[in-house]
């Protein structure tokens, strides 16, 4: 299994050969430091050649204008271009290996998404453009609409929430515009422990009391206690399905009959729909609101933290509640843009705007190509090959990790484990940060909340099984090193651009703009 | 492995071959692939791909389906264009894009391992530092959705802050910026002060002052304003803290800010704006980035990610993410907010525009950008039955016409001109609006555009 690095070459950490001798530049080789861009000495300089202005401002003006320059120093092209590609080099990313981690389904950005969003019928339009000129534009809209719809077996879909966390916001306002509607107003949202904590940000931000609900043993939504704690003040249930621990709650359906039953709603967190995409429907689970994560389900770049792409899909019980604008396809074909000029006429009871414009379409044109790509066929072998790719790193690694659910039966697309059984002292950040020596991305760390030490592995199905032999060679390595007590493994990393950075520092005395005030 | 109703050899993004496959079943001790969905009920699981979609594509394909929508709009350097209002057509030099196309960049995630992230870590540094020099606060964040959602956000923060929840909001902030902080409002019980705007030259001061009172929690003011006017944010400062109320100033242009005195400097206490301008396209509205800044004090009730510089374990400066403990993943329902994201592509974009330019390059651009505005603000008011509404603008201003001008823009996109924005279409409702056109130039409009914009419009005048 561990067939990379035949030779048992390891970096040489001592002086015998001189690799700690110090350079003058402060550089080694490849290993390129460098300066923020305050210190590269730029005033005056400028990467962009202007024309002189054929008008001097307006007198009306001049008691508005900048008492001193502006101090932000510039660079020129050259200089700029150095810059940036020699901090990108101090990046790990997707391209250059597997990226593991759970929850956030790093996969491959396939190039052709990156092309089309960058076509001047797409990248160059305003988004207040008279609609006659932007048909093509509602037409994706609508037809990426199309897909989510009928991939989840929803009745409609709000396009304009911008991220994940966003559209947990979209759905909640549903669902209090639904309850107040029908003059029913409630206080509580359930959300089970090991939710992702947005779930309960959103419920609290959205006017809710949040309470916990508990997971079984086998690490899913304990049905008899929800049911026990379901009434009359209870809005809404937020569930993750598959959950946080990699596993699908198969109960759903019962659950969403129950909170029904309750006069409550079911949301749905999406983050992990990559896992079913194509297997299942969750509508056919009862729900009534989930958000998709674009960039994680359909692949568009996650950018260093940013920008996401939230749409939700919505239950018949809560489509008319939801935000402007959105798009309707006319009979012949012609796709409409519905905002406040036309909604009293077709949408009178939306809960209104969550933002300007109409939400993220570089992320649509992206997630568009990679589903048209990918068909329905290719989308149900993109779970399949997630989930495939999960469990086989469950079964590479359990006799060498403890795995919390490994007995309940397979994963979904993402395996957990926990520290136990690991020497004193060790922990599973000792594991994370050797995972970064040994060349990949560390997976999701202490998180769900619910396993002791989590370690949450998502290969995604981009992944080779070569790439995953790989993988799994380096997590036994550790594992075993961290078992006999390597006092190694606590320094970690030592061949990144930086060793383990004091964090308590920078949280005891914020240093967030340059420079720091002495 | 055994599959299926169709060939995978054309999945160009699925590495697992179908050995593979067989092997991993193998080592996981399953017969079939549906043995690991054995936890989704019967009744649910699919037996096939969905019915009525379509099957797999080629790159070709794909690109072809992709390009012919694309020919269907017309995009906004094909024609004389004027649009503006919260989202602005500047050059973006080509190092930009191809800067954030590196993968390193463009395929990490947000930099929760800092010794293999210091590229995005110390990018968000330098945009922290741009964006507060540029607004003038003393701090800024990593950056939010976009301008609008950063604008709800600073509101809900002077909420925190003051313990207040009365806000009021000029009449010249932008009406989807209104329309987002109405929509929370509903939900948080903030009670909302607005009225929208009238056509008239300068922005409505006393009014705003007229409405801060003890229980205010903030004042809200675009700078320049929806009209492209530009208000005394020193005035309405000085009325916001003689009540205890906070001064929110919103720049949807950041570009004006290369003339324009700082909001900081004049008093606001947290700047918010809308950063597309600098390295963003247009792209029909998103993904954008907001600015946020304010002072330092305010840091523990401010949403969204913050980068903060450390040393590492040899002494070395690098960068983390810090002060997370006012976030949702560590505090959860008592978090500032429920954000989980920044626009980190786009501040990186940002980022990289703002340092070709510097900030005398921000000037010279912003000089270009209001000398355009200028150029065609005098030859509309040219044109028979135009009237050039503001004493003072930026790179935007308002005409009025003698009739409705969402027919105007629609004449004139016929005529293959697009030639700002319509009052009507912001303000549907306010009839008193109707005959109002934004109307916006920058670097990028020549004076060949100008003129064809002034001939056609006169030609729908006529």
């Amino acid at each position: 299994m561990n067939a990379h690095n035949a030779s048992g070459w390891r970096p040489v950490m001592g002086s015998a050969d001189h690799t700690d001798t110090p350079t003058a530049s402060g550089d080694r080789a490849l290993m390129l430091e460098e300066p923020l861009i305050f210190e590269l000495g730029g005033a005056g300089k400028c990467g962009v050649d202007i024309e002189p202005p054929e008008h001097e401002p307006l007198p009306a003006l001049a008691k508005f204008l900048r008492a001193a320059p502006l101090a932000l120093p510039g660079l020129t092209e050259p200089e700029t271009v150095r810059h940036y590609t020699r901090l990108s080099r101090q990046n790990y990313a997707i391209d250059l290996g597997p990226f593991p981690l759970g929850s956030c389904t790093m996969k491959h950005n396939p190039r052709l998404n990156e092309k089309v969003a960058r076509l001047p019928g797409f990248a160059d339009i305003h988004p207040l453009q008279p609609q006659q000129t932007v048909s093509g534009a509602l037409e994706v809209i609508d037809q990426l609409s199309h897909w989510l719809i009928t991939l989840t077996g929803m009745a409609g879909v709000a396009m304009t929430p911008k991220a994940g966390a966003h559209g947990e916001l979209c759905g909640l306002l549903c669902i209090r515009a639904a309850l107040e509607a029908r003059g029913d107003p409630r206080e509580v949202v359930l959300v089970p422990e090991s939710a992702h904590g947005t779930n309960p940000a959103t419920a609290a931000f959205a006017g809710y009391r949040v309470e916990n609900i508990p997971a079984t043993a086998a690490g899913r939504v304990d049905l008899a206690e929800l049911q026990a704690r379901l009434g009359p003040d209870v809005a809404a249930v937020m569930i993750t399905n598959p959950n946080t621990c990699g596993l699908f709650e198969g109960e759903l359906k019962i659950i969403s009959d129950a909170v029904h039953a309750a006069g409550g709603f079911v949301y749905c967190d999406g983050a992990n729909f990559n896992a079913i995409v194509g297997k299942v429907r969750p509508g056919d689970l009862g729900i009534d609101a989930m958000h998709i994560n674009l960039h994680k389900t359909f692949s568009t770049p996650h950018g260093g933290g940013g920008p996401g792409s939230g749409p939700v899909v919505l239950s018949k019980a809560l489509l008319p509640f939801g935000p402007l604008p959105f798009t309707k396809l006319d009979a012949d074909g012609h796709v409409e843009l519905i905002e406040e000029e036309t909604a009293g006429r077709d949408y009178p009871r939306s809960f209104g705007r969550m933002a300007a414009f109409h939400g993220q379409m570089g992320m649509f044109t992206r997630a568009l190509a990679y589903i048209l790509s990918h068909g329905a066929d290719g989308l149900k072998q993109v779970a399949e090959d997630a989930v495939l790719n999960a469990n086989y790193v469950l079964r590479s690694l359990e006799d060498v990790l403890d795995a919390p659910f490994g007995s309940s039966g397979p994963c979904m697309h993402e395996a957990l484990f926990s520290d136990a059984g690991l020497a004193e002292g060790f922990s599973t950040n000792d594991i994370a940060k050797g995972l970064i020596d040994e060349g990949f991305h560390p997976m999701t760390v202490y998180f769900p909340l619910v396993v002791h030490g989590a370690m949450l592995i998502e290969p995604t199905e981009t992944e080779s099984k070569a790439g995953l032999d790989r993988f799994i060679g380096s997590m036994r390595n550790l594992a075993a090193r961290a078992k006999a007590g390597d006092e190694g493994l606590k320094s970690a990393p030592h061949f990144a651009p930086r060793r383990r950075l004091d964090e308590t520092l920078a949280a005891r005395k914020p240093v967030l703009v340059w420079p720091a005030a002495v | 492995m055994t599959h299926t109703w169709r060939g995978f050899d054309l999945m160009r993004y699925l590495p697992l071959t179908n050995d593979d496959r067989a092997t991993m079943m193998g080592v996981i001790g399953a017969a079939t692939v549906d043995d690991l969905f054995a936890d989704v009920p019967a009744a649910a699981r699919l037996s096939g791909p969905i019915a009525g979609l379509p099957l797999h594509a080629s790159e070709m394909a794909v690109e072809r389906h992709m390009s012919a929508l694309a020919a269907k709009n017309v995009s906004a350097g094909s024609v004389p264009f004027f649009l503006g209002a919260g989202a602005y057509r500047h050059h973006i030099p080509a190092s930009v894009d191809h800067l954030i196309q590196r993968g390193e960049f463009l395929t990490a995630y947000t930099p929760y391992q800092p010794e293999i992230a210091q590229g995005t870590l110390q990018v968000l540094f330098e945009f922290q530092t741009q964006v507060a020099r540029l607004f003038g606060t003393e701090i800024a964040n990593a950056s939010m959705y976009d301008g609008s959602t950063a604008c709800w956000e600073a509101v809900a923060m002077a909420w925190r802050i003051t313990k207040r929840k009365r806000a009021v909001l000029c009449r010249g902030v932008h009406p989807h910026y209104v329309s987002t902080i109405t929509t929370m409002a509903k939900f948080t019980g903030d009670a909302i002060d607005y009225r929208p705007p009238k056509l008239e030259a300068a922005p409505d001061t006393a009014g705003v002052i007229a409405a801060i009172d003890a229980e205010t929690s903030c004042v809200v003011v675009q700078y320049p304003d929806i009209l492209g006017r530009i208000a005394d944010l020193v005035a309405i400062a000085a009325a916001a803290h003689g009540h205890g109320a906070l001064l929110i100033a919103v720049v949807t242009e950041p570009v004006a800010l290369g003339l324009l005195e700082a909001p900081g400097a004049l008093g606001a206490d947290i700047v918010v704006g809308e950063g597309q301008s600098l390295g963003v396209g247009l792209n029909f509205g998103g993904p954008y980035l907001g600015l946020f800044g304010c002072a330092e004090k305010f840091v523990r009730q401010m949403p969204g990610r913050l980068c903060g510089q450390s040393v590492d374990a040899a002494g070395k400066r690098g960068f983390v993410l810090t002060l997370s403990t006012r976030e949702q993943h560590i505090r959860r329902e008592k978090a500032t907010s429920n954000i989980c994201t920044n626009s980190g592509l786009c501040a990186l974009a940002f980022s990289v525009h703002m340092t070709l330019l510097g900030g005398e390059g921000l000037t010279k651009l912003a000089r270009v950008n209001h000398a355009r505005a200028r150029s065609t603000a005098e030859r509309l008011a040219k044109v028979p039955g135009v009237r050039v509404l503001n004493d003072a603008f930026f790179n935007e201003f308002t005409i009025v016409l003698p009739r409705d001008a969402r027919e105007v823009v629609r004449q004139l996109a016929d005529a293959r001109v697009l030639g700002g924005v319509s009052l009507g279409r912001l303000y549907p409702q306010v009839q008193e609006l109707a005959g109002g056109l934004l109307v916006t130039a920058t670097e990028t409009t020549t004076a060949e555009d100008i003129e064809a914009f002034a001939l056609a419009l006169e030609g729908v005048l006529a």
